[in-house]
């Protein structure tokens, strides 16, 4: 489980989060949602321990991200996999290789041969056996979302991270793509949260959903609640698009 | 931000490159592909800037030497303290400023803003001591050798105008070479040499290394670490020339 406590950040006078808590279950597909500008990308930085909080902790099953030494903060990360917006792969390795990476500099003591079949069984469980030797600039956007997923998850992490991992998708590789970290979620039995702001997600796979609005969570509750719920800021949100309005 | 503020902060980026660094066995080959990286891809322009350099520094040397009172050998003298004391260290680095910094603060600023280097923490990994490190050693390794190169090159260049040209003979410029040789000047350019390489490599670094925003601020971090290893280097060649002459 992750729990965070009231995380604040400004970025000089402007207050980004106020004040932010909540906990995210193991097993569960937990999703950050809101308006862009919000905060989301800001407080996913904050969990994982790439953004500072000024005030304010993270926990991982009990263990502070923030209050803890550098050799624990490790231990913690390399519990960690994440899926970033724009993918991160490395341009100058190829596929396999972008997989195989956190495995070469952080399994040193495994042979070649178990790290070649870690990597083979990241790519088969997302589908790119095939595409192992293609270079990141020679596959589609879903592929590389595809091959990110399968960087994050080679490790065999407890903790799963995806920031809009729908951003610049099409509606069907979207919704192969939430299938999979939805699966993958409940096989590696992980905590995964996603930062989204893409309703066909929440609908999809949201199992927990935090609404943040204006820097301060909002509303939290299932995606079946989510349509009922009396926050007009999330009803906002909910309700742009015409089609959520016929769900109900 | 202010002059000392960006000076503690590129102190602090330093010292993140060694402290909490990775397994020794990572870095070898990391820094054997950035050495081939930094001198491969600088042989060409380090060998074209300086044989043009050593020839003209020959020509323009005898233009002006035209006492009859002065022997010739004198030209191969100036040229050879020249070149070893101020052309092969100096400006072959401010070429490579240009060349390496520039390529050092691109490649690392557009992995910071596709967010590779953010995976690279979020594995565990420091990802400071991982991409800067292997950079700074290759560059302290292969700048001083392209300096040396250099030099050679240059006194070559003024060899050739002895021997091709009319203004001085090979073996007048060979005698001058040799006439009052001081070993310390080859330990000064390389000391020299390796200072700049180190300047190159961490400002470069660390304009690349906080870069925000997008390809517009990735050209902007390259123009910034040239013209700030520029300066540093200037800066440092005089403060070692006050300190070791």
């Amino acid at each position: 489980m992750i729990e965070i406590k009231n995380i604040k950040k400004s970025f000089g006078e402007k207050v980004i989060l106020g004040g932010v808590s909540g906990k995210f279950e193991d097993s569960n597909n937990s999703l950050i949602i809101g308006a862009s500008g919000t905060g989301k990308s800001v407080l996913l930085k904050c969990i994982v321990g790439l953004i500072k909080p000024d005030e304010g902790d993270v926990l991982f099953d009990g263990r502070s991200l923030f209050n803890s030494s550098i050799s624990d903060v490790k231990k913690i990360r390399r519990e960690m996999g994440m899926l970033f917006q724009g993918t991160a792969l490395f341009d100058s390795l190829n596929v396999a290789e972008n997989v195989r990476f956190p495995l070469d500099m952080l399994m040193g003591q495994l042979g070649d041969s178990e790290k070649n079949d870690m990597v083979m069984h990241s790519l088969e469980r997302v589908g790119l056996e095939a595409a192992a030797n293609k270079m990141p600039s020679e596959i589609s956007g879903g592929m590389k979302k595809r091959v990110g997923i399968a960087r994050a998850i080679v490790m065999n992490p407890r903790y799963l991270f995806c920031d809009e991992p729908n951003s610049g998708l099409d509606p069907m590789t979207s919704i192969r793509i939430d299938e999979l970290i939805s699966e993958i979620t409940d096989e590696y039995r992980m905590t995964t949260i996603v930062v989204t702001h893409d309703m066909n997600s929440v609908m999809g796979i949201g199992e927990y959903v935090m609404f943040l609005h204006q820097g301060l969570k909002e509303w939290e509750g299932d995606n079946k609640s989510i349509l009922h719920s009396n926050s007009q800021a999330l009803k906002d949100f909910v309700f742009a698009s015409k089609i959520m309005e016929k769900l109900l | 931000m202010s002059i000392f503020e960006d000076l503690g902060k590129y102190i602090l980026f330093l010292q993140s490159t060694v402290k909490n660094r990775e397994s020794l066995r990572v870095y070898p080959p990391l820094i054997l592909d950035e050495m081939v990286k930094i001198g491969s891809n600088s042989f060409v322009i380090v060998a074209i800037v300086a044989s043009f350099i050593g020839a003209v520094t020959c020509i323009q040397t005898a233009d002006n030497l035209v006492s009859p009172l002065v022997p010739l050998s004198v030209i191969g003298t100036i040229c050879r303290d020249m070149t070893l004391l101020e052309l092969a260290p100096t400006f072959t680095c401010v070429v490579l400023a240009g060349k390496v910094g520039s390529n050092l603060a691109g490649e690392i600023g557009s992995m910071r803003i596709t967010e590779q280097i953010d995976a690279i923490d979020v594995m565990g990994i420091n990802s400071a001591s991982f991409l800067i490190l292997p950079k700074i050693i290759a560059a302290c390794i292969m700048i001083p050798a392209l300096c040396i190169l250099a030099a050679f090159l240059s006194l070559m260049g003024g060899f050739a105008v002895a021997e091709f040209g009319t203004v001085i003979s090979p073996t007048d410029f060979i005698r001058g070479i040799r006439d009052g040789f001081r070993p310390f000047n080859i330990f000064f350019a390389l000391t020299k040499s390796f200072v700049f390489a180190f300047l190159i490599s961490t400002i470069s670094s660390y304009k690349g290394y906080f870069t925000t925003g997008g390809a517009l601020e990735i050209g902007q971090a390259s123009t910034h670490a040239v013209t700030n290893s520029v300066i540093w280097i200037l800066i440092a060649d005089l403060i070692l020339a006050k300190l070791l002459i």
